[in-house]
């Protein structure tokens, strides 16, 4: 389970979450909305360990595990895992050797046998199949070259394989087609189960229609402002974010 | 002897002697050697600059040793030919491909500070075929100063690895000049690890249409190292081609140094120049001089040169750690990664292997 609780955090001296509130139980799947410049990013950001954010206040703990005092390797091993709005291009360095070697990062640090060359070829294979990727996507240097959709389909591979229990997806429905939201939201939807919860950061509800949260909650000027089920993203993108910060 | 260069000399302005000036230097005496890499290969062993007999296992086709006269006015190979003593002459007749053979250089300036100043000289006949793997090391305070002479006669092709590994005491000062004939191919990559300050001097002269080179390199220096990189790619004949990597890695207050220049001559029409060079400096003290030079006379060619300095971004290392790869292992993944493409046209797997060893041994004494 996630737990926010009076969370604050600045970057340089600007305040951009200013006390956010925030539960996520196990087996849930919680969607942030809110205009551009409400601490969306931030909020992924500071939960996976980003530098250059400062913690001003409150606390984030995940299985109660204090999370906020944790290297962002750590936070992969308790089982968190970002995904990307923007995913980071690494020249020179193959796919399958970058997740392989994040795969038996994280399986060292929880105390797991790691996996050989060929154990980790197989999985990555019927993950790819599973999530109706081409097999070339394994050959290719981590996201160079990739369109966006293909970026994307590149974090979803990482996070079926990397198996976290809490996702926060940044904004991953940028930028994708409307095949591409499907096979994101399949891959996403595919991880559900009790022990798995997700936080759905995104501006449009459109990608909610595919992978249906349980809670939604509005995120304006650095605090959940309104909290809701499903319907409250219909009545977002009816009527917009304006007014929600006085409710 | 022919004074050393120094910082006027436009070719010397990054590259300071003096401290190897200071140094007076004695007799070579004998010396205990350590077991010395063989990666199954022929070898030809070269102690204190001296050739050695018991440690090689001389390939066929390899000379005795002739004085020969120093016909530039390069001051580092004006000194090697009033110094040289020894050295190895390997010429390979008409289409005979003689596979990988390997050189090693170990010196020792334990007991006192010994100069060396091999000249080693190489001749590939019509469509020969030879890989040389290069080895330089040794301990304590001495001067390395090789000049290897190339010539590489028609359709002929020539692999040419270096794993500069000297002692951090040493001076490295190596002169390496290629004569290319038409549709000849010389291929270099050079990983410069050791020595306190050394230089890597190139001339890789293109003579006759469809010559090509190669001349790739990577420098990872730590600590006080100085190394530089220097090179000049002469296209005087149509239709050649030419491809420079050369990647630094500097770490602490190390400095780093390349001149790549590229002449193209009149008469070397449909030219196909390439030159990239890149600095990745893992500390604010490190320094990178860098210097492009294109000299082109014929109006028919393709030139392109790109050169940067950076540090590791701080971005892709997030995103690794991200995905659970701690801080260390991610730096290093990236360092790996930067210096790929340099490595990418060693296909010898020996060699290959020989240069990743030394790029983990790097990465661990860190």
């Amino acid at each position: 389970m996630l737990e926010i609780k009076n969370l604050s955090a600045s970057i340089g001296d600007k305040e951009i979450l200013r006390g956010v509130d925030l539960t996520v139980p196990d087996g849930e799947i919680h969607a942030i909305m809110g205009p551009n410049g409400a601490g969306k990013s931030t909020l992924s950001y500071v939960l996976s360990g980003r530098e250059g954010y400062e913690v001003t206040g409150g606390s984030a703990t995940y299985n109660g595990e204090n999370i906020l005092a944790l290297t962002p390797e750590a936070r992969a091993a308790a089982g968190i895992f970002l995904a990307f709005q923007y995913p980071v291009e690494l020249p020179g360095v193959g796919n399958a050797n970058f997740i392989r070697t994040a795969l038996n990062a994280v399986k060292r640090a929880r105390g797991e046998a790691e996996l050989d060359a060929v154990a980790f070829l197989k999985l990555a294979r019927a993950e790819l199949k599973n999530l109706s990727m081409p097999d070339d996507m394994l050959k290719r240097n981590v996201n160079v070259g990739f369109s966006g959709g293909e970026k994307k389909r590149n974090e979803v591979l990482q996070m079926a394989l990397l198996r976290p229990g809490l996702a926060i997806l940044d904004e991953t429905d940028s930028g994708l087609d409307i095949d591409a939201l499907k096979i994101v939201s399949d891959g996403v939807n595919a991880l559900r189960s009790p022990k798995f919860s997700a936080l759905v950061i995104t501006h449009y509800q459109r990608l909610l229609d595919h992978i249906v949260p349980d809670r939604v909650h509005v995120l304006s000027a650095g605090r959940i402002v309104r909290s809701g089920g499903p319907e409250l993203a219909l009545e977002l993108e009816a009527h917009g974010y304006v007014g929600q910060e006085a409710a | 002897m022919t004074a050393l260069p120094s910082r006027k000399l436009e070719a010397w302005r990054y590259t300071d002697l003096r401290s190897l000036a200071a140094i007076s230097f004695a007799e070579a005496a004998p010396v205990a050697v350590p077991e010395l890499p063989d990666l199954g290969l022929p070898r030809i062993v070269f102690i204190n600059g001296a050739f050695d007999p018991v440690r090689s296992t001389p390939p066929d086709f390899l000379e005795k040793f002739s004085r020969v006269a120093e016909a530039s006015d390069l001051p580092l190979a004006l000194i090697n030919a009033e110094q040289a003593q020894d050295g190895m002459t390997f010429s390979l007749p008409e289409g005979v491909d003689a596979g990988a053979i390997l050189l090693v250089s170990y010196a020792s300036g334990v007991a006192a500070p010994v100069a060396l100043h091999p000249r080693h000289r190489i001749t590939l006949g019509l469509g020969a075929k030879l890989t040389l793997i290069e080895i330089a090391m040794g301990e304590g305070v001495y001067w390395h100063n090789p000049v290897i002479d190339i010539a590489l006669h028609a359709s002929s092709a020539l692999s040419h690895y270096r794993l500069q590994n000297e002692g951090q005491d040493a001076f490295h000062l190596a002169t390496i000049r290629a004569k290319i004939a038409a549709g000849a191919a010389y291929e270099s990559f050079s990983l410069v690890i050791g020595a306190r300050l050394s230089r890597a001097e190139f001339h890789a002269t293109l003579l006759g249409p469809k010559a090509s080179t190669h001349l790739n390199a990577a420098q990872l220096l730590r600590g006080h190292q100085h190394g530089d990189f220097t090179s000049v790619v002469a296209h005087d004949a149509p239709h050649c081609g030419s491809r420079q990597t050369v990647k630094s890695v500097l770490d602490g207050p190390a400095r780093g140094v390349f001149q790549g220049r590229i002449e193209v001559a009149r008469a070397a029409q449909k030219t196909d120049g390439y030159q990239m060079n890149q600095a990745l400096l893992l500390s604010p003290d490190a320094e990178m001089d860098i210097k492009p030079e294109l000299e082109i006379f014929a109006d028919d060619v393709k030139c392109s040169h790109g050169a940067t300095i950076g540090a590791l971004d701080p971005e892709q290392i997030f995103y690794l750690r991200s995905r659970g790869i701690p801080e260390d292992q991610a730096r290093a993944m990236l360092i790996r990664a930067f210096l790929t493409e340099a490595l990418e046209p060693v296909t010898d797997a020996a060699a290959r292997e020989m240069f990743e060893a030394a790029i983990e041994a790097w990465w661990v004494g860190q």
